[in-house]
């Protein structure tokens, strides 16, 4: 089929004017329509720059792939991937079983410790009965809500989910709620901000639980999908080349690949 | 943290590393979604108050199940239905027909979502607006033998258009701000813009205030605009305060 | 309002195809997280109802003070309030939401002596933000509709009053009000069902509303229609008990109070 009548056969479908369909056939990189530095936040030009976005870059074009980086709401991420709005994610989505049923991982691409943070002169740390009677801040649905429920939900006052981990440092910083627990280095990313710095410390790093901090961050991609053997090709030829490196030394002066 | 006045300005300068470029290009895409929808609305509420009017009764109980489903469910359940669902069953009736899934812009998507939305609303006010005619003058053009396509073409709808614009217009300021609740499905309009801003320098309380200044400008200059749309709308008309009863 | 047509084959047939449809949905949609989240929602779905009952309340009881000065008040008086009502209406009720949630509270560091003051166990929630935003939304829309009420309510039975001798608030008490209350009613139905269907939004904001439930119940289980079109069906069941509550009210009036 040539693409003029799949262009025209999918616009006659979809009200003609108002859709157009594929046609370069660009890969569709799925990451969250939300600032989440230093892994992916918008500037004020409009462009996304972080550390994952460049990882993107470099991955696509190992995979010699074009690639379109599509914010979509974290919420809706998988949804979105599996009504095909888009063809990847890479989300900093952890690969957890939970998740696999739904959608497949490649190989991570990177893995990092899970940190508690918490406002400054407060008594606590990162074990249950460090945040007894605390109010507990995570992003919803994510690897940190289900660790929290599990660990600390018999002792924290409140488990309190945000729609997204920005919204949950706000109120940290609001003092609406008494820590937050999430992905260490974006933790550290807020720490190191204006508002960060001055409201807020790191508490400690959660003990592990594999079963559902899981292995990582991975490409998420639909089941089945041969997609998967070309991120795990690319991730691999990144890591070898020296580029995976070479990104991270610009954001991290320790190795976020983790063992 | 505490902001000077002038990292205002700095913040919301329209050139990088100021903020105010970036909401701009939010409300450009707002205004494009709003208008793509109204129209795509009032579409729909011509064809839905013709069918309620004049259409056989299986249309019209559909018609009034699709506006009573649209006005008692919220519109962001309505988005997150329509936007997943919508663009599944699509890709899903392509596939069918042997085509590859199609690409829906985020835009395409908007537009379609809220326009189906208001075209509830437009069906409704259409349809009052058709039955506020006087019924004489639709006779006396049936009496000059026109067509039923002429009538409603040269007699119906303009005659209707008087009644309709309040309605109409109250529909153009609700799609306007009802654009924003985009932003929980992603789509980078003033709100999502905004958001993304405000999270990003931590500057909530001044691009939030800074967003709402613009949907107020944008709807003031829609009322103005409104306005003199209804004087002309009511030249040689009997009764200038009459609306649609 | 249409009368009622008499039952015809095609009704049955709707009502058979709509059957046909609910019981698809039913046996060929996942539904077994309702055992798990059946809590959750009915949780949700009373936050969702108390928090319309009230601001609905307390926004009317704005509106009445709001819409009556527009007509009669002094321009120090009318002025504001008219302001207001441009400025609620004029702007989306998600931006009002963020704005009070997220941009007061990123105030708040400035401002520690907050964090000390008696209020403090309300305004770290969330939902006081959720009903101020919704009450101040419903008042800014009905403060508008009881100007009008108040302006349409007929000279005479005013000037009847005032010949009775009454008082200034008397005759606002005995006559106005109560006139121009009725003369709002039949649109407060409708003012009401759409102050339910902008509940939702306090969902991101992080109250738990039944909205917010069905959301938590996508993002763990990954199930997108399901939970969509159980508050889909909730909010249409909210609507019609709305509609249905105001005409049973209605009906107890007297049809010509004054």
């Amino acid at each position: 089929m040539t693409n003029w009548t799949r262009t025209l056969a999918a616009g006659v479908v979809a009200f003609a004017a108002l859709t157009g369909a594929a046609q370069a056939e660009a890969v569709k990189i799925g990451i969250a329509a939300e600032p989440y530095p230093p892994f992916a936040s918008p500037d004020a030009a409009g462009n996304w720059v972080g550390w994952e976005v460049e990882i993107i870059g470099a991955v696509c074009e190992a995979a010699k792939l074009e690639c379109a980086i599509t914010p979509v709401a974290w919420d809706g991420i998988i949804p979105a991937l599996t009504t095909k709005k888009i063809d990847a994610i890479m989300a900093s989505m952890s690969i957890t079983e939970e998740r696999k049923k739904t959608i497949d991982f490649s190989d991570k691409y990177y893995n990092t410790p899970t940190s508690v943070v918490g406002a400054k002169g407060t008594k606590m740390d990162a074990t249950p009965e460090g945040l007894k009677g605390k109010i507990l801040g995570v992003q919803v649905s994510t690897i940190h809500a289900d660790y929290a429920k599990k660990h600390f939900a018999g002792s924290a006052a409140e488990i309190k989910e945000y729609q997204t981990q920005d919204e949950a440092n706000a109120d940290l910083a609001a003092g609406r709620i008494d820590a937050t627990q999430a992905d260490g280095i974006a933790l550290d990313a807020f720490l190191a901000s204006e508002q960060g710095k001055a409201c807020c410390e790191l508490k400690g790093n959660v003990a592990d639980d594999p079963a559902i901090l899981g292995l990582g961050a991975g490409v998420g991609i639909r089941q089945g999908d041969p997609l998967k053997d070309t991120f795990n090709a690319a991730i691999k030829a990144i890591r070898d080349s020296g580029k995976y490196d070479e990104i991270s030394k610009k954001y991290f002066n320790f190795d976020i690949y983790g063992g | 943290m505490a902001l000077a006045a002038t990292s205002v300005f700095d913040l919301l300068a329209l050139s990088p590393p100021g903020w105010g470029g970036n909401l701009l290009r939010g409300l450009a895409h707002s205004l494009e979604i709003a208008a793509g929808a109204y129209a795509l609305g009032i579409g729909i509420g011509v064809a839905g108050a013709a069918g309620q009017l004049y259409g056989g009764r299986v249309p019209r109980d559909l018609l009034e199940a699709y506006t009573t489903v649209v006005r008692a469910v919220p519109e962001l359940v309505l988005i997150l239905l329509l936007y997943y669902a919508g663009t599944d069953l699509l890709n899903r009736g392509l596939e069918a027909f042997g085509f590859g899934p199609a690409d829906i812009s985020g835009l395409a998507a908007g537009i379609v979502v809220l326009g189906i939305v208001q075209g509830a609303y437009s069906t409704e006010v259409i349809r009052g607006a058709i039955l506020a005619i006087p019924q004489g003058q639709i006779e006396a053009a049936r009496a000059y033998g026109m067509s039923a396509r002429l009538l409603m073409r040269r007699v119906t709808l303009p005659a209707m258009l008087p009644y309709a614009i309040p309605g109409l217009a109250n529909l153009w300021l609700i799609v306007t701000k009802d654009t924003a609740l985009l932003a929980v499905v992603g789509f980078n309009e003033l709100a999502q813009e905004t958001r993304q801003a405000a999270g990003a320098t931590k500057a909530y309380f001044i691009f939030f205030l800074a967003a709402g200044a613009l949907y107020l400008m944008l709807s003031l200059v829609s009322n103005a605009a409104i306005s003199r749309i209804e004087k002309r709308a009511r030249r040689g008309m009997a009764n200038p305060a009459g609306g649609p009863a | 309002m249409k009368a009622p047509e008499k039952w015809a084959g095609h009704h049955l047939a709707m009502i058979v195809i709509g059957a046909v449809i609910v019981v698809a949905c039913a046996t060929l949609m996942r539904w077994d997280w309702l055992a798990d989240y059946g809590d959750e929602i009915a949780a949700g779905l009373w936050r969702t109802i108390w928090i319309l009952a009230a601001s609905v309340g307390l926004g009317f009881a704005l509106a009445v003070p709001f819409g009556f000065v527009q007509v009669t008040g002094p321009a120090w008086l009318s002025w504001p309030a008219h302001g207001f009502c441009t400025l609620i209406r004029g702007t989306p009720l998600l931006i009002q939401l963020w704005l009070l949630y997220y941009g007061l509270g990123s105030l708040f560091p400035q401002f520690p002596w907050i964090r000390d003051s008696f209020l403090w166990p309300i305004l770290r929630q969330a939902w006081p933000y959720g009903l101020l935003a919704l009450t101040l939304s419903f008042a800014g829309y009905e403060a508008e509709v009881m100007r009008g009420a108040f302006a349409g309510v007929p000279k005479g039975q005013i000037e009847a009053a005032r010949a009775y001798g009454m008082s200034r608030f008397t005759l606002f008490r005995r006559v106005w009000l109560p006139l121009a209350v009725h003369r709002a009613l039949p649109t407060l139905a409708g003012e009401t069902v759409l102050q339910l269907k902008a509940t939702p939004l306090v969902a991101t904001i992080t109250v738990f509303d039944v909205f917010a439930v069905a959301s938590k119940v996508r993002q763990d289980t990954f199930i997108v229609y399901e939970p969509l079109l159980l508050v889909a069906v909730v909010y249409m069941i909210l609507s019609g008990l709305i509609v249905l509550a105001f005409r049973a009210f209605e009906a107890r009036l007297p049809v010509r109070l004054g």
